[in-house]
């Protein structure tokens, strides 16, 4: 079920800006451990935001992305104490929800 | 919040059983991943997979980045696209074992800017390739890296 994101809102001059930091090891099934053996692909893949409930932003990712994953970005419209909802899905099935309210 | 989780079980119970069954191989589960593009091996085959083509340079993408990044493991990217009715953004570093980093699906309320960090195995140009109103386009710069990020 992995660890918390921190997501962070704030809405200014009619925009919102989300800002979310993921907690993920982001493995790229590249790497060997000290026995020499790959170690498996561990990543996530889907992303899915909300604001309000409507559905803001909706990413695939690959292993190349950065462990502890950083994604920012803003949406027209929102004000504070709209909810922020994120939900990540990893290579292996699992799955995180987080929420925060835009400040 | 219990429901969710309850709900999250019994999804990933009839997931397992599927897959017990031998009906579904796990990433089937990830109907929405598009996983011919991220296993892609060459920009060309990349490209094809996202439906691209040969995108057209534009001076309307834009990508955020230093000129150098000191650890490849993380280096932090702000893909910007000023063309009207983007739908998606997508990174792409040529130099990487595959080439697609991320794609980011917009709603038409969200501002086409987003910022990742991503990982860079070597010095390689980084691609931005934007899908506005049905039509892709794209901007490239190269970024050095003095520390891979895929050697661990």
């Amino acid at each position: 079920m992995g660890n918390p994101m921190k997501i962070r809102a704030s809405a200014k001059d009619g925009v919102t800006e989300i800002k979310i930091l993921m907690s993920h090891e982001m493995e790229t099934g590249q790497r060997k451990d000290a026995n020499g053996t790959v170690i498996p692909a561990w990543f996530i893949n889907e992303i899915t935001a909300k604001l309000d409930g409507k559905t803001v932003m909706q990413a695939q990712w690959g292993p190349s992305i950065s462990k502890n994953p950083y994604l920012a970005f803003k949406v027209k419209g929102g004000k504070a104490g709209d909810k922020v909802s994120v939900t990540w899905v990893d290579n292996r099935g699992d799955t995180r929800t987080d929420e925060a309210a835009v400040t | 919040m219990t429901q969710a989780v309850m709900e999250r079980r019994q999804v990933l119970t009839f997931l397992g059983a599927l897959a017990a069954a031998g009906f579904v191989v796990p990433q089937a589960a990830f109907a929405n991943w598009d996983k011919p593009a991220f296993d892609a091996k060459t920009m060309d085959d990349a490209l094809k997979a996202l439906g691209a083509g040969a995108p057209a340079n534009s001076g309307d993408v834009q990508i955020v980045a230093s000129d150098i990044a000191e650890n490849g493991a993380v280096v932090p990217v702000q893909a910007i696209s000023r063309l009207p009715n983007t739908e998606r953004i997508a990174i792409l570093v040529e130099k990487n074992p595959n080439m697609l980093a991320a794609a980011f699906d917009m709603a038409p309320d969200t501002i086409p800017e987003v910022t990742a960090r991503i990982k860079m195995g070597q010095t390689s140009n980084v691609m931005v390739l934007v899908k506005a109103d049905g039509k892709f386009y794209a901007a490239a710069k190269e970024i050095k890296v003095t520390l891979g990020g895929c050697g661990g």
